[in-house]
C-alpha cells in the first residue's frame, strides 16, 4: 500500500492547481457565465496545450495515462477551480466511447479530441429515463442508411460538440440492455435540432430533437444492438470523474469557510470561536476525508472486474452524494447570509457539489443499486 | 385534552375553502403551484382580494381592521390558503411592523400607517442587519443623529427582502454611542422616497434578486417616525423577533410541499416502478411526515399558550428550527425526486414563462432553485444556532 501520488501525478498535480490558481479566478468563472459564454476557449486550449485532455487518455489511446488516479486528479483540480471547460463531456465520456469502441478510422478522431481541436458529446438520457442505463427508446432502423428519430436530454456540451455519440435502439424494448448501439452524428446533421441551455450550477448542456436523422452505417461505434457494456464502464469512468470532481469543490468550500470563521467576527469574537460552529466544522473535516477515502477506492477499483467496479462506483457515488449535500447545506449555514450570494464563489461551489448528485445515479439510486449488486454477488 | 376540531371551527374551514375557490385566481395559484416567483402587482393583486374580506390581517385587533383569528383560526386559513396555493402575504408590514406599532406606537402612527398596510398604499421592509451586525444585532451602526426636529441617518442596511418593492423601511438605528449597544438603538420609520437612499439589489444562489443593500446618506427623517421613546428600539426587536419567528414554523407551507412532493413521486417512474415505491425514498417522505404531524400539534400547542396571555417567548425558537428543518427537507427530497429534470436552469420560467424544454415535466425547473433558496430559513429571523441558543440560555437555564 502506497497512499502518495506517483512523482509523475505529483507534477501534473502542481502545474494543473497552479495554472488554474494564475488564470482562473471565480470573476472570471462569473464573467464567462454573465457573457453567456458555455465556457472560456482559451483555457480550454490551454488545457489541451498542457496536457491535461491528453492525461485522460491511456498511451494507446494517443495520450499518456488515463488510470482511476489520473482522471481523479485531474477532476478534483477541475472541481476546486470551479472549471467549467467540457472535459467530462468531451474527453471522458465521448472520446472514451470512441477509445473503447471505434474502429481504426473512427480512432482517428481521438488525436483532435486531446488536441483540443474537436469536441464530442454523448447523448444518452431521454426524457423519463431517469438514471437507469437501460432506458434507452430513440428509434434507430434501416440498413446502409440508418435513421434516427427521438428526443435526447441533458446532453452535456452537446452545443458545443461538432460530433455528438448518440444512444439508440435497434432491437428490443426501453429497459432491455442488449439492443443498445451507439452513432457518431454529426451536430449540424440534417433533421437534428439542438437547443441550448445552461445547468443551475453553470454548464452548458442541450436538448437534441432528432427528426429522421439519416447516417451511414459505418457511422456506428461499435457492434449492433451491442453497446450496453460499454455504456457501463464510460458512466464508471464519468462517475470517478465528477465524483472527484465534487471532492475538489468540498475542498474549495471547506477552505473558504475555515477562512470565513477565523475572519468573521460578532459578538467581538471571531465566529470560529464558537464551539458549537467548531463541532460542526470538525464532523465537516471529517466527512470530507471520507469523499476522499471513496474516491481513492473507486479510482483504485476502475479496472477491476464489473462485479467489484460497479460496488464501488455505487459505493462511492452514494457517499459523494451525502457527503456533499452536507458539505454544501453546512458551509452556506456557517458563513450566514453571504454565503447565499451569487456574487460570492461559495455558492457556486456548493451548487455544482450538489448538482452532481443528478449526475449518473443519486443518493437513492445508487444505494439500492449497491444492495442489489450486493445480493447479486453473493 | 380534545384534538376534535368544534363545530364553529370546522365551519370556519368550509367557509375559508370556499372563499379560496372562489376568490383566488388559477392565475396566481397556477405560479405558487409550480414555484414561480410573483411580481409586485401579482402580491398587491392577492392581498387587496384577502383585504376585501377583511382577512388581510389575521392577528390585528378588529378596530384596525384586524380578523382577531385565535391560534386555531390562523392555523386552519394557513393550512388551506397553502393546500390551494395561495401566496404568501408579505409579513414586513402586517406581521412585523403592525405588532411593534400596536404595542408601541403613539395613536397618531397607528391611525397614519396601519390602514396604508392594509390598503397597499405602504410597502414595508425591514432594515436590520447590516454588514457588520448580522446574528449580533445589537451592534448595528447606521447612526442617527438627532437635528432639530429631524434625524440624520447614514449608514447601510443588508440582506432587505423585496427592499426594491417598498416604500418605507423599519430600521434600527444608533442613536447613542456611550453606552452598551443594546441601549443605544432606536426603532426609526424611514420613506425610502427621501433623498439620500439608494437600494441596490444582490443576487443570490438562486438566481433571484430577491434582497437589497440599502444605503443611507445624510437623509433626513422627522423625529415622528421614532417609534417609542429614543434608545429603547432593542426591546422593540426583539417583541418583533418573537412574531417574526412564530410566522416561520411554515407548517402551512410544509403540507402543502409534501402534498406536491407525494403527487410527483408517485408519477416518477424510477428503476421501473413509481419514486414513491422505493423503499429509501418513500422511507425518507414517511419520515418527515411523521416529523410534520408532529409539528403542527407542537405548534398549535406553543400558539394557543401564547394566545392565552403567554407570550410565545423561547419556545418560537423551537418552531423555528423544528419548521426549517422540515421545509428544507421537503425541498431537498423534491430536488432529488426530480432526478436529472433538475438540472437546467431555466430563469425565464421561473419569472413566470412558459416551459418549453421538450419532455420536462412541469414542476422541474423551480425544484432546485427552491431547495437552494430555502437554505435562507436557517439563516434569517436569528439563526438556526442563535435559536439553539435562546433554548440553552432561556429554557434550559445553562
Ligand atoms: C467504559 C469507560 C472506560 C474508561 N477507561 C478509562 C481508562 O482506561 N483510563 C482512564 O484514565 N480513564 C478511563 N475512562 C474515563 C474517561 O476517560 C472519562 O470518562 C472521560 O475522560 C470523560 O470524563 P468524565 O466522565 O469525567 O466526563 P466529563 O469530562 O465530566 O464530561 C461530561 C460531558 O461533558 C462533555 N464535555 C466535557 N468537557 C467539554 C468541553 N470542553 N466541551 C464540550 N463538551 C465537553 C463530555 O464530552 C461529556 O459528554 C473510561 C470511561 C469509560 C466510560
Ligand atoms: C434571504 C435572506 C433574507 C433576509 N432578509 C432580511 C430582511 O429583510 N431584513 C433584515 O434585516 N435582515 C434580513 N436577513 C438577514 C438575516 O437576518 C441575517 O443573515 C442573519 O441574522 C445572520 O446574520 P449574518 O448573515 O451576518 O451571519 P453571521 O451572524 O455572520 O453568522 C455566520 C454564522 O455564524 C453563526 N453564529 C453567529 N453567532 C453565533 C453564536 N453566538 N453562536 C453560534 N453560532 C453563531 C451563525 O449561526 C451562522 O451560522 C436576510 C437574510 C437572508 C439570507
Amino acid at each position: 500500500m502506497d497512499f502518495t501520488l506517483t512523482e509523475d501525478r505529483a507534477m501534473l498535480q502542481d502545474m494543473l492547481r497552479r495554472f488554474f490558481a494564475d488564470t482562473y479566478g471565480h470573476e472570471k468563472r462569473r464573467a464567462v457565465l454573465a457573457e453567456g459564454r458555455p465556457f472560456d476557449s482559451a483555457v480550454w486550449a490551454q488545457l489541451a496545450e498542457l496536457g491535461i485532455l491528453g492525461a485522460l487518455f491511456s498511451e494507446a489511446q494517443g495520450g499518456f495515462a488515463g488510470a482511476g488516479f489520473d482522471i481523479a486528479l485531474v477532476f478534483e483540480e477541475l472541481g476546486r477551480a470551479g472549471a467549467i471547460e467540457p472535459l467530462l463531456s468531451s474527453a471522458i465520456l465521448g472520446g472514451g466511447l470512441v477509445a473503447a469502441l471505434g474502429t481504426a478510422d473512427q480512432q482517428a478522431l481521438l488525436a483532435q479530441v486531446i488536441s483540443g481541436e474537436t469536441r464530442l458529446a454523448f447523448a444518452h438520457s431521454e426524457p423519463g429515463s431517469r438514471y437507469d442505463l437501460e432506458n434507452v427508446s430513440l428509434n434507430a432502423v434501416g440498413g446502409d442508411q440508418i435513421t434516427l428519430t427521438g428526443t435526447k436530454t441533458h446532453v452535456l456540451g452537446g452545443a458545443e460538440a461538432e460530433t455528438v455519440i448518440l444512444s439508440a435502439r435497434e432491437a428490443g424494448l426501453p429497459g432491455d440492455k442488449a439492443g443498445i448501439s451507439l452513432f457518431l452524428v454529426p451536430r449540424q446533421a440534417a433533421g437534428l435540432r439542438v437547443e441550448q441551455h445552461v445547468t443551475v450550477d453553470g454548464f452548458s448542456a442541450a436538448t437534441l430533437t432528432l427528426d429522421g436523422v439519416t447516417v451511414p452505417a459505418s457511422a456506428r461505434l461499435g457492434a449492433a444492438g451491442a453497446a450496453f457494456d460499454a455504456i457501463e464502464d464510460i458512466t464508471a469512468r464519468a462517475t470517478l470523474a465528477v465524483c472527484a470532481e465534487a471532492l475538489g469543490a468540498m475542498e474549495s468550500a471547506k477552505a473558504m469557510t475555515i477562512t470565513y470563521l477565523k475572519e468573521r467576527q460578532q459578538f467581538g469574537r471571531p465566529i470560529g470561536k464558537f464551539q458549537a460552529l467548531q463541532h460542526r466544522m470538525a464532523d465537516l473535516l471529517m466527512e470530507v476525508e471520507q469523499a476522499r477515502s471513496a474516491v481513492v477506492n473507486l479510482a483504485g477499483h476502475l479496472d477491476a472486474p464489473r462485479a467489484v467496479r460497479e460496488r464501488h462506483v455505487s459505493a462511492t457515488k452514494n457517499l459523494i452524494g451525502r457527503v456533499g449535500a452536507m458539505v454544501a447545506e453546512e458551509t452556506v449555514q456557517l458563513h450566514g447570509g453571504i454565503g447565499m450570494t451569487d456574487e460570492y464563489a461559495l455558492s457556486h461551489f456548493t451548487r455544482r457539489i450538489v448538482m452532481i448528485d443528478h449526475l449518473f445515479g443519486d443518493v437513492d439510486h445508487h444505494l439500492e443499486r449497491f444492495i442489489q449488486l450486493g445480493l447479486e454477488a453473493d | 385534552m380534545d384534538l376534535s376540531y368544534t363545530a364553529e371551527q370546522q365551519a370556519f374551514r368550509a367557509e375559508v375553502r370556499a372563499f379560496l375557490a372562489e376568490a383566488l385566481p388559477k392565475r396566481l395559484s397556477e405560479k405558487v403551484r409550480l414555484g414561480k416567483r410573483l411580481n409586485k402587482a401579482e402580491i398587491e393583486e392577492w392581498h387587496a382580494i384577502l383585504n376585501a374580506r377583511g382577512w388581510l390581517a389575521p392577528n390585528w385587533p378588529a378596530e384596525f381592521g384586524g380578523a382577531e383569528w385565535d391560534a386555531v383560526e390562523r392555523q386552519i386559513f394557513e393550512e388551506e390558503a397553502c393546500l390551494a396555493h395561495a401566496p404568501r402575504v408579505v409579513p414586513f408590514g402586517l406581521m412585523m411592523l403592525a405588532p411593534v406599532l400596536l404595542a408601541f406606537g403613539s395613536e397618531a402612527q397607528k391611525r397614519h400607517y396601519l390602514p396604508r398596510i392594509l390598503s397597499g398604499e405602504d410597502w414595508w421592509c425591514q432594515g436590520y442587519s447590516e454588514p457588520g451586525a448580522g446574528s449580533d444585532l445589537a451592534s448595528v451602526k447606521t447612526r442617527a443623529v438627532r437635528d432639530g426636529d429631524e434625524y440624520v441617518v447614514n449608514g447601510q442596511k443588508t440582506w432587505t427582502t423585496l427592499g426594491q418593492y417598498a416604500n418605507w423601511i423599519f430600521c434600527l438605528v444608533r442613536t447613542d454611542t456611550d453606552c452598551k449597544p443594546q441601549q443605544g438603538i432606536s426603532f426609526l420609520l424611514i420613506d425610502m422616497t427621501s433623498p439620500g437612499v439608494t437600494v441596490r439589489p444582490i443576487t443570490l444562489i438562486d438566481g433571484e434578486a430577491e434582497v437589497n443593500e440599502v444605503f443611507f446618506d445624510n437623509v433626513r427623517v422627522p423625529t415622528e417616525n421614532l417609534v417609542g421613546t429614543e434608545n429603547q428600539g432593542w426591546t422593540y426587536a426583539k417583541y418583533l423577533l418573537t412574531h417574526e419567528r412564530t410566522n416561520i414554523a411554515g407548517v402551512g407551507f410544509s403540507n402543502a410541499a409534501l402534498a406536491t412532493l407525494k403527487q410527483v413521486a408517485a408519477n416518477t417512474l424510477s428503476g421501473g416502478r413509481p419514486l414513491a415505491q422505493n423503499p429509501h425514498f418513500a422511507a425518507r417522505m414517511a419520515q418527515v411526515e411523521i416529523d410534520l404531524m408532529a409539528m403542527r400539534t407542537t405548534n398549535l400547542r406553543v400558539v394557543s399558550a401564547a394566545a392565552k396571555g403567554q407570550a410565545p417567548g423561547a419556545e418560537s425558537s423551537m418552531l423555528k428550527i423544528k419548521g426549517t428543518q422540515i421545509r428544507q427537507e421537503l425541498t431537498s427530497l423534491l430536488r432529488r425526486a426530480t432526478g436529472p429534470d433538475a438540472m437546467p436552469f431555466l430563469p425565464d420560467y421561473l419569472e413566470g414563462g412558459d416551459n418549453q424544454m421538450s419532455g420536462l415535466p412541469d414542476h422541474a425547473p423551480t425544484a432546485a432553485p427552491s431547495y437552494f433558496n430555502m437554505r435562507k430559513l436557517s439563516i434569517f429571523g436569528g439563526s438556526n444556532e442563535i435559536q439553539r441558543g435562546i433554548i440553552s440560555k432561556a429554557i434550559l437555564e445553562l
